[in-house]
């Protein structure tokens, strides 16, 4: 598959971001292969803070640049129990061998069948190009979406947000 | 906007005057081949702004995708407490095809290093304070990539060719 990550859009980025799903509302529940034997349910880790990061494509150079910097944040993410997923339309084979090649200790799930089903369900699918846009949420442990952030695709937007975002959840995971 | 935190302090490898008005700060990953590539350009930079800009170098190692670095950053680490550590930076870049141990002796002994600290370190560990400190705000200053720089504590976004420009920027 040829996803690149500048394809063009019919979508501004201006109105992508009305459609991607505000903080406040409740995460929509996810079930995803994780690896081609397993799946993984959002359901499962409810309780702990969770940080989904969508991106176009694994294999391509930005990609590897954002995922490579949470995985290195991952202590920081685990100082707030927070799970960690990556999620693109790539298949979980793809996955598998982009996880091993560049090393990354947390799951990349497969949003292929039925294809950016997931990231149609957050507002983070991008048509014209058939993959995800880029675009991270923390959601709080009684899995409500907490923090949201759409990128550009040519940006790699970085952990900080996320960060300060998972400071800012209620210690008691209550939801206000 | 991502914007450095911490920001500089006593603990950071700074090279140039304390009061210069331009602070250039790169997070960097000794086995990163963009980082070896952005040398010679900042280089240049620091030649043409002189005593008008301070340069400040953070570690930020991709350990999964890159086994040497954090073992490179280590001895350069060392040498920060003789005040050599901007030779072993270079070092460590120039050399970059051959980052080992062995590299890492090499530039020890070059460097005039006590090597019975060197093997201690080797032994017990390596101060990794520092490195630690260092991977620990790359993220939260919004590090998107290696090398990641920031002009006034600014993100700079598209690497080291988009820096002559935020240089130019700041000096206005």
């Amino acid at each position: 598959m040829e996803a690149t990550c500048d394809q063009g859009s019919d979508l501004t980025e201006d109105s992508a971001v009305e459609h991607v799903l505000d903080a406040g509302v409740d995460a929509p529940d996810l079930t995803l292969r994780a690896t081609p034997d397993q799946s993984l349910s959002l359901r499962e880790v409810r309780g702990c803070p969770v940080v989904l990061v969508f991106y176009p494509a694994d294999w391509s150079a930005i990609c590897s640049d954002e995922l490579s910097i949470f995985s290195a944040a991952l202590p920081l993410l685990r100082k707030h129990d927070a799970v960690l997923l990556g999620i693109s339309v790539d298949s979980a084979w793809s996955h598998q061998a982009f996880a091993q090649e560049h090393g990354l200790h947390f799951d990349l799930l497969s949003d292929f069948e039925s294809k950016g089903a997931v990231s149609r369900a957050y507002g983070g699918y991008d048509p014209a190009a058939g993959t995800s846009r880029r675009a991270l949420f923390v959601i709080d442990r009684d899995s409500k979406i907490a923090w949201r952030e759409l990128s550009p695709v040519a940006l790699n937007p970085g952990a900080d947000g996320v960060l300060e975002a998972l400071d800012a959840l209620p210690a008691d995971g209550g939801a206000g | 906007m991502s914007l450095l935190e911490p920001p500089v302090g006593d603990g950071d490898r700074v090279l140039g005057p304390a009061a210069a008005p331009i602070t250039l700060v790169e997070y960097g990953d000794f086995q990163c081949p963009y980082c070896r590539e952005a040398e010679p350009v900042l280089e240049e930079l620091l030649a043409e702004y002189g005593d008008g800009i301070r340069f400040v170098f953070r570690n930020f190692p991709l350990e999964d995708a890159h086994p040497q670095a954090l073992p490179a950053a280590e001895p350069a680490e060392l040498a920060s407490r003789y005040d050599r550590f901007w030779e072993a930076h270079d070092l460590l870049f120039e050399y970059q095809d051959e980052l080992s141990p062995e590299l890492y002796a090499r530039i020890c002994e070059s460097l005039g290093l006590p090597l019975r600290e060197f093997d201690a370190a080797v032994r017990n560990g390596f101060d990794r304070d520092r490195i630690e400190a260092d991977l620990e705000s790359g993220p939260r200053s919004g590090v998107n990539g290696t090398p990641t720089f920031f002009v006034n504590g600014a993100r700079v976004d598209g690497g080291i060719r988009a820096v002559p420009q935020a240089l130019a920027f700041a000096a206005e």
